[in-house]
């Protein structure tokens, strides 16, 4: 389900809440608004375990570190790894869900970040662009990102990398061209890299070991 | 002191069979500025150019290291958002922040409660706040009334006699061109005694840029009254325009912008807009930086959109397969203002003896149309060849035929071959369209593209220039504004830098994308590559000037008797220095040269050429249309770096390809709001869309400059729609006029067909 940035909810009279119970396109204006924290009220009274809606303290384990926060219930492990943690590799792009421009592994699966809150990954295993590998040390999938340019503007490209990595990583040497495909379908990327990210998944699946 | 100069140009070769290339070559006599490099020839050989390159810039971006001006974070950052109306028209009557003023961590409110919204997106308040949160909260707290108003938001709305007017002084919302309609020739009489004569009324969709990185900047006020703006722009030195600087209370050369890496821009992002300026007033206001970045859904309403296009054409020629004359009327809009930017480039490439062509820019209550990778260029080429096609068609002449009789361009007319050759022209065209049996049909077609960016020699009033800065350990800095939009420029400057001084590319420290340096040309039009590749090397010249004349000091001959080979200087007898040698004579402050570009010198071609064929399978009991593949040939002058050029094409085609099949901005006819503005709802091609992509580049030495470079960004996004519409029309006997070709489209014209 899409849904509004919450800098349009405003403009178009909307809260993510009205959108939910079926408002439709555009309310009138001057529609009575509800806050955030009302909508949270409410979500603490459906049952435990409640949290927020002020900041509470939140740790994950990110590119093998613990690291410390404080977020409110509603932040996503997108807003909190670029803003206090300034790991800034996954990109906010749609904020719902729709571009994978803001992918990263949770417990090693690929997620968008944007579409898991930062409590949801209390104590788990958090891996970034920024952890798969560095410009003096790169992982085998970024290398093979950049011998075959598989990055034009790059404002995609850590989402591909972590959903190309995770391929490789699933498959090794075996990565067939259908299953990069399909494991980097949920990435959008405006400049046209799909023909050089399918090259470079291959590539690097050459040399891979399953689960490497 | 002008020097004449008289070198071989021509097709070099391209990078799929160099052999099988017929000749194309002459001699080409130019006069050049004594201080320009001698141009290379068709016949040098290089070490780097025309070679593989990874992009230098390749490492940061794969492991998220490269800082995007979204991803600035000072100290004490705020962050800024907007209220804006949905309407396509309506009177502000009243803006109430009085909420969102008093919440905790709101640090400044701007309403604008005045005048009227005559597009969507239009700005009413702007927030800036501690955290996103907080200004999540604020945003909505904002109660904006109203007073809805009528106002044609579509195209053909604004066009009925009735329509409300977007601008009261004009009567109508449709613009006349001044000088009327562009005619040549007699196109009248060449109707009427023409043989064949087909006609149709094309159309094509709002297409928005849905660049990945939104617009916005960073701004932030020193405090030694100095400025930094990080911009989300394609020129770093057009950004701080007057609106910006006199927001920020600074004169310009106090306000440094800053573009390391940029997220997609394809023409949308050059001066700072409205939002922009507000940025800076708040960062002023606050004495803080402050973020301000639009959202996806302000993205798609303002962040810029190709115009759409009604194209009525008629074309003229003979049962031979020659054209004779094209007529044609176009409307589209460009948003609210009074059209400038509408229109569809669908004549050319052909040789069209008789023309008449009116184009009109429509008014309509829609955010403003902004330049888009060649402009008003795929939807004309759409247009002028699926006429074409009808064309073929109607004379029974081999539609590939027609075009390499009509078509007089020497490289086209090779590339046109190759491409046939690739797609597998004889075996894979249907002659009888729509012949296959089954509910799968196939079918190929063909297009052509056109472009001619030699690139300049200025950047606005000043000469362009890099800075080249060598030091005593052989370290080579080329500094200048320029922003690498994604495109490569990093790489281009690296690998002429060291053809030219005998290095590798990676030894070239390539500092650009900030005004601290010389200001750098504009990423526009395809220009950067062949503005700044010719300055390069003239740096790169001077360096070795310089260098030589320390040699010629330390060994105490005449600097005459020196020369430069592969990175060695040779002098008289045996004596000879490497460039890291040679710069060990360097001060301890340095060696610094100027790299000038010079003005471009005749060429032998004019315009690059390309062309693009395309195989498609379409499903006609669901619609759908699957490209099974692309082969894109192209010329962009001498190519420098055949991986980065490769990709420029393929993003060409896949954003050729989603304009063609699924992108459309839709338009609430009756609010007026853009109804698809996410993600999910304007469908850009993805991963499981992308078919194989053939490039087949035809690298050109030209002339124009002592590179023999032209631009390649836009050129290749300008045949694909068109190649595809052709394919489609080949595959099932029957032409989509519509653009996007989406199923339902699809099944309509089948429908038609069957009558
Ligand atoms: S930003 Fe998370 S999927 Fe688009
Ligand atoms: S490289 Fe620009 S969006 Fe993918």
């Amino acid at each position: 389900m899409s849904d509004d940035a919450p800098q349009d909810a405003a403009a178009r009279g909307l809260t993510r809440r009205a959108l939910f119970k079926g408002a439709g396109a555009a309310a009138a204006a001057g529609a009575v608004f509800r806050s955030l924290d009302a909508a949270a009220k409410d979500d603490a009274a459906a049952g435990p375990p409640v949290q927020g809606p002020g900041k509470t303290a939140v740790t994950l384990q990110v590119n093998g570190t613990e690291r410390k926060v404080e977020a409110e219930p509603r932040e996503t492990l997108l807003q909190v790894l670029r803003l206090p943690l300034d790991l800034t590799g996954a990109k906010p792009v749609c904020d719902r869900g729709q571009c994978g421009a803001c992918t990263v592994w949770l417990d090693g699966e690929p997620v968008y970040a944007c579409n898991v809150l930062a409590v949801e990954a209390e104590g788990r295993k958090v891996t970034t662009v920024e952890g798969l590998g560095a410009p003096d040390d790169l992982h085998a999938v970024q290398d093979a990102f950049v011998q075959k340019d598989a990055l034009q503007c790059g404002f995609c490209t850590p989402g591909l990398v972590m959903s190309a990595a995770w391929a490789v990583e699933q498959h090794g040497e075996d990565l067939t061209e259908e299953q990069a495909r399909e494991a980097c379908a949920g990435n959008l990327c405006r400049c046209g890299t799909y023909p050089h990210v399918l090259e470079a998944a291959l590539a690097a699946a050459k040399h891979a070991k399953k689960g490497d | 002191m002008p020097r004449t100069v008289t070198y071989k140009v021509g097709l070099v070769g391209h990078d799929k069979h160099k052999q099988d290339v017929p000749a194309v070559e002459q001699d080409l006599t130019v006069e050049i500025h004594e201080m320009d490099a001698e141009p290379w020839g068709r016949e040098d050989t290089f070490r780097h150019v025309g070679h593989e390159v990874p992009r230098v810039d390749g490492a940061v971006k794969a492991t998220g290291a490269a800082k995007y001006t979204y991803d600035i974070n000072r100290p004490g950052l705020l962050v800024a958002g907007l209220v804006y109306s949905p309407h396509a028209h309506a009177d502000i009557v009243s803006v109430d922040a009085g909420k969102a003023q008093g919440m905790a961590g709101v640090v400044a409110v701007k309403t604008f409660a005045r005048g009227s919204a005559k597009y969507p997106g239009k700005i009413v308040a702007a927030i800036c706040a501690e955290s996103e949160q907080v200004l999540a909260d604020a945003l909505e707290a904002v109660e904006v009334t109203y007073k809805v108003k009528p106002g044609p938001a579509v195209t053909e709305d604004a066009m009925k006699d009735d329509a409300v007017v977007v601008d009261p002084r004009r009567k109508t919302n449709v613009g006349q061109p001044r000088r009327g309609p562009l005619v040549r020739g007699k196109p009248d009489d060449a109707f009427e005694g023409a043989e064949v004569v087909v006609q149709a009324t094309y159309r094509t969709p709002i297409q928005t840029h849905s660049c990945l990185e939104p617009h916005g900047c960073v701004c932030e006020i020193h405090a030694d009254g100095t400025a930094t703006v990080w911009a989300s722009t394609q020129a770093t030195s057009f950004f701080a325009n007057q609106q910006l600087t006199s927001a920020l209370g600074l004169p310009r050369n106090k306000v440094r912008v800053i573009t390391q890496h940029m997220g997609g821009g394809f023409g949308s992002k050059f001066s700072a807009l409205e939002w922009d300026v507000l940025c800076a007033e708040f960062a002023r206001e606050t004495k803080r930086p402050v973020r301000m970045m639009l959202s996806r859904r302000l993205e798609h309403l303002v962040g810029g959109n190709r115009p759409d296009s009604i194209q009525a054409l008629r074309l003229a020629g003979s049962k031979d397969g020659t054209i004779a004359a094209l007529q044609g009327e176009v409307w589209g809009t460009s948003g609210n203002s009074s059209g400038g930017g509408a229109g569809a480039a669908n004549f050319g490439v052909y040789t069209l003896p008789h023309l008449s062509m009116l184009q009109h820019g429509v008014a309509t209550f829609s955010a403003k149309g902004r330049a888009f990778r060649a402009p008003r260029h795929p939807q004309g080429f759409y247009a002028l060849e699926s006429i074409i096609e009808r064309y073929a068609y109607a004379a029974g002449v081999d539609a590939l035929a027609v075009r390499l009789k009509n078509d007089k361009h020497p490289i086209r007319q090779v590339q046109w071959r190759i491409g046939a050759e690739r797609i597998g022209w004889g075996k894979n065209r249907r002659k009888q369209p729509g012949s296959d049996k089954g509910p799968v049909k196939r079918g190929v077609g063909c297009a052509s593209g056109r472009w001619g960016a030699a690139g300049r020699h200025t950047v606005g009033r000043n000469q362009l220039v890099f800075d080249v800065v060598v030091d005593k350990e052989g370290g080579v800095a080329f500094q200048n504004g320029v922003q690498d939009i994604g495109t490569g420029t990093r790489t281009v400057i690296a690998i002429i830098a060291a053809e030219e001084l005998g290095l590798q590319p990676g030894d070239i420290d390539v500092r650009i994308g900030d005004t601290t340096y010389p200001p750098g040309p504009g990423s526009g039009g395809s220009t950067t590559a062949p503005s700044i590749g010719a300055a390069v090397r003239n740096g790169a010249l001077r360096v070795k000037e310089s260098l030589a004349g320390l040699l010629a000091l330390q060994w105490g001959v005449d600097e005459a008797q020196l020369s430069w080979k592969d990175g060695v200087c040779h002098g008289p007898g045996d004596k000879q220095a490497s460039f890291r040698s040679a710069c060990s004579l360097i001060g301890e402050d340095g060696l610094r040269v100027q790299g000038r570009r010079m003005r471009n010198f005749q060429s032998a071609y004019g315009e690059t050429a390309g062309c693009q064929f395309a195989q498609v399978a379409v499903d006609t009991e669901t619609g759908v249309i699957t490209v099974e593949n692309v082969v894109a040939v192209h010329d962009c002058g001498r190519i420098i770096d055949t991986m980065t050029a490769r990709s420029q094409v393929n993003g060409g085609v896949i954003q050729g390809i989603s304009y063609a099949l699924y992108e459309e901005k839709q338009t609430d006819r009756n609010l007026g709001d853009m109804v698809n503005p996410t993600f999910d709802t304007y469908r850009i091609l993805g991963m499981q869309d992308c078919p194989p992509i053939d490039v087949v580049l035809t690298s050109v030495v030209s002339g124009y400059n002592n590179t023999g470079m032209m631009g390649l960004g836009e050129p290749a996004t300008v045949p694909t729609a068109g190649a595809i519409a052709n394919a489609v029309y080949n595959a099932i006997g029957v032409q989509v006029t519509d653009l996007p070709m989406t199923p339902a489209r699809v099944l309509e014209a089948l429908e038609r067909r069957q009558g």
